[in-house]
C-alpha cells in the first residue's frame, strides 16, 4: 500500500470541499445558463446584447483569471456598495464564495449555448400545442418545454460537468482548502512532490469516473420516454 | 478605480502576453505532431495498441492541468534519477516544464479532435480509395487526412483558444506569462482590479483574433463544400 504518511484523511477532506464547490457552482451556473439563453432567444435587444456580452468576455478570459479577479475584486466592489448604505467595515470575500461565483459564471456563459441549442430545436408545434391546451407560460415552460431541454441539453451539460470538476482546482490557488491545496500542504511537509500529485489526480480521475457514470444514467432517465427508432 | 496604473504598466502586460504567446504557440505545435500517430494508434485494429493511447486520453483529460504541471515541475525532481540525469537543465527551468505539461495536455485532446474526424469520414471515400488501388499510406496522405483537416478545424480553433486560457497556469509555477506579470505587478501596486481587467482584456482580444483567423483559413479549407456546412463532434 502507498504511503501517504497519514495525510489520507486530508486529502479525503479536501475531496468533499471539491466536490462541495462543483456541486455548488453547477447549481449557479445551471440557472445562469438558463437565464442566459433565454436572454439570448428574446425579443428585447438589450437582453440578447448583454447575454452575447456575458458569454463572450466570459469564454476569453482564463478561468484562473475569473477565479483572481472575482476574489480580489469582490471585495472592492462589496465595500464600495456596503458604503453607500453607510456600512464602512472592512468585507472579506472567502474563497469558497469567490470560487462558486467565478466557476459559476464561467459554468453558466458555456451552459447559455448548450441551453439555447436546445431551446432552438423544441418544435414550434410543442409550443403551440401547450398553449392550444390553456398552458400560462411558467407551466407551458415547466411541463412541456424544461423536460424536453434537459433530455436534449444532459448531454453538453455532462461534458461542461466534467470541465467544472477540473476547473475547481484553480481555487486552491486563492487558498481553498480542496484536494490541490491539500495536497500542496502535504508535499511541502513530506517533500514527496509527485506521489502526492499523482494521488490527487487519480482523486480528480475517480471524481470524473463517478460523474460520468452519473451522467450517463441520467441520459437514460431522461430519454425513456422515448422509443428506440 | 484608477486606470493610470495601466497605461504605467501596459509595456510590462506586453512582456507578459510575449510569454503566453509563446507558450501557446510551442505547446500547440508540439501537441498536434504528437496527436496525429496518439489519433492513428486509437483507432487502430489492434486492441492492445487502442489501450494505449486510450489510457494516456484519459488521464490527460481526466485531471486538472494544474495538477499536471505540477506533476511536472515539482514531481519530477522527487527523484534522485531525474536529477542527475541529462534532462535536469530543461526539467529545472519552470518555462519548459509548462511546456511539456502543456503540450502533453494538448497531445491528448488533439488526439481525440483528430480521432473524431477521420472517423467522420464517410466509409465510402474509403472504399474509393482501394478500388483506384492506393496504398493505406497514399490513401491517408491524399484523402483521409486532408479531409480530417477540413473537418477538425472549428474544434481545433477551440482547442487553441482553451490552451490560451490554460496557459495562464504557467503563472503558479513562477513563470510571468500575461497572469503572471499581472500578479506582480498587482503586488507593487495594489491595483489588483485595474491590473487583472485589463490582462482579461488582452486575453479576450488574442481570443478574437484567433477565432477570427479559424474562421478565415475554415472558409478557405471548406471552400469546394460551398455553402454546405460539416458537422464536427464535440470535444468533451
Amino acid at each position: 500500500m502507498i504511503d501517504l504518511h497519514g495525510f489520507g484523511d486530508q486529502l479525503l477532506q479536501g475531496a468533499v470541499i471539491t466536490l462541495e464547490l462543483a456541486l455548488s457552482s453547477l447549481f449557479v451556473g445551471l440557472i445562469l445558463g438558463l437565464l442566459g439563453a433565454s436572454a439570448k432567444l428574446s425579443s428585447v435587444k438589450a437582453f440578447r446584447w448583454i447575454a452575447h456580452a456575458y458569454t463572450t468576455i466570459i469564454r476569453g478570459i482564463p478561468e484562473l483569471l475569473t477565479v483572481l479577479i472575482i476574489y480580489f475584486g469582490a471585495t472592492t466592489v462589496l465595500m464600495a456598495i456596503a458604503g453607500l448604505f453607510g456600512y464602512d467595515d472592512y468585507i472579506e470575500v472567502g474563497a469558497f464564495a469567490a470560487g462558486v461565483t467565478a466557476l459559476g459564471l464561467t459554468f453558466g456563459a458555456y451552459a447559455t449555448e448548450v441551453f439555447r441549442g436546445a431551446l432552438q430545436s423544441i418544435p414550434t408545434g410543442q409550443h403551440e400545442a401547450a398553449i392550444a391546451l390553456g398552458m400560462g407560460p411558467i407551466r407551458k415552460f415547466y411541463r412541456i418545454i424544461l423536460p424536453q431541454v434537459w433530455r436534449i441539453a444532459l448531454p453538453g451539460l455532462g461534458n461542461l460537468f466534467l470541465v467544472l470538476l477540473k476547473d475547481t482546482a484553480l481555487v486552491s490557488v486563492v487558498g481553498l482548502e480542496d484536494i490541490m491545496r491539500k495536497a500542496n500542504i502535504a508535499v511541502s511537509s513530506t517533500k514527496q512532490a509527485f506521489l502526492f500529485y499523482l494521488v490527487a489526480a487519480f482523486m480528480y480521475l475517480a471524481l470524473t469516473i463517478i460523474s460520468m457514470v452519473l451522467v450517463s444514467y441520467m441520459e437514460k432517465r431522461a430519454s425513456r420516454g422515448l422509443t428506440r427508432g | 478605480m484608477d486606470f493610470s496604473v495601466v497605461v504605467e504598466y501596459f509595456p510590462r502586460l506586453l512582456e507578459g502576453t510575449w510569454v503566453s504567446l509563446q507558450l501557446v504557440v510551442i505547446s500547440i505545435v508540439l501537441g498536434g505532431v504528437f496527436a496525429l500517430p496518439i489519433a492513428l494508434a486509437r483507432i487502430s485494429p489492434v486492441g492492445w495498441i487502442r489501450a494505449i493511447p486510450f489510457a494516456y486520453i484519459f488521464f490527460f483529460r481526466g485531471t486538472p492541468l494544474l495538477v499536471q504541471i505540477f506533476l511536472v515541475y515539482y514531481g519530477a525532481s522527487q527523484f534522485d534519477v531525474v536529477r542527475e540525469s541529462f534532462l535536469w537543465p530543461i526539467l529545472k527551468e519552470p518555462f519548459w516544464c509548462a511546456i511539456i505539461a502543456f503540450t502533453l495536455n494538448t497531445s491528448a485532446y488533439t488526439a481525440e479532435i483528430f480521432r473524431g474526424a477521420i472517423q467522420a469520414i464517410p466509409e465510402g471515400e474509403v472504399e474509393a480509395c482501394k478500388v483506384v488501388g492506393m496504398s493505406k499510406y497514399q490513401m491517408y496522405r491524399r484523402v483521409l487526412l486532408p479531409r480530417a483537416f477540413g473537418i477538425v478545424l472549428p474544434a481545433y480553433g477551440n482547442e487553441i483558444i482553451l490552451m490560451l486560457k490554460g496557459s495562464a497556469l504557467a503563472s503558479t509555477i513562477t513563470i510571468l506569462d500575461l497572469t503572471g506579470m499581472a500578479r506582480t505587478i498587482i503586488a507593487r501596486t495594489y491595483t489588483p482590479m485595474e491590473i487583472f481587467l485589463a490582462a482579461g482584456a488582452i486575453y479576450l482580444v488574442i481570443s478574437i483574433v484567433i477565432i477570427a483567423i479559424f474562421r478565415q483559413i475554415e472558409l478557405r479549407q471548406n471552400r469546394y463544400l460551398g455553402t454546405l456546412s460539416i458537422k464536427v463532434p464535440d470535444k468533451g
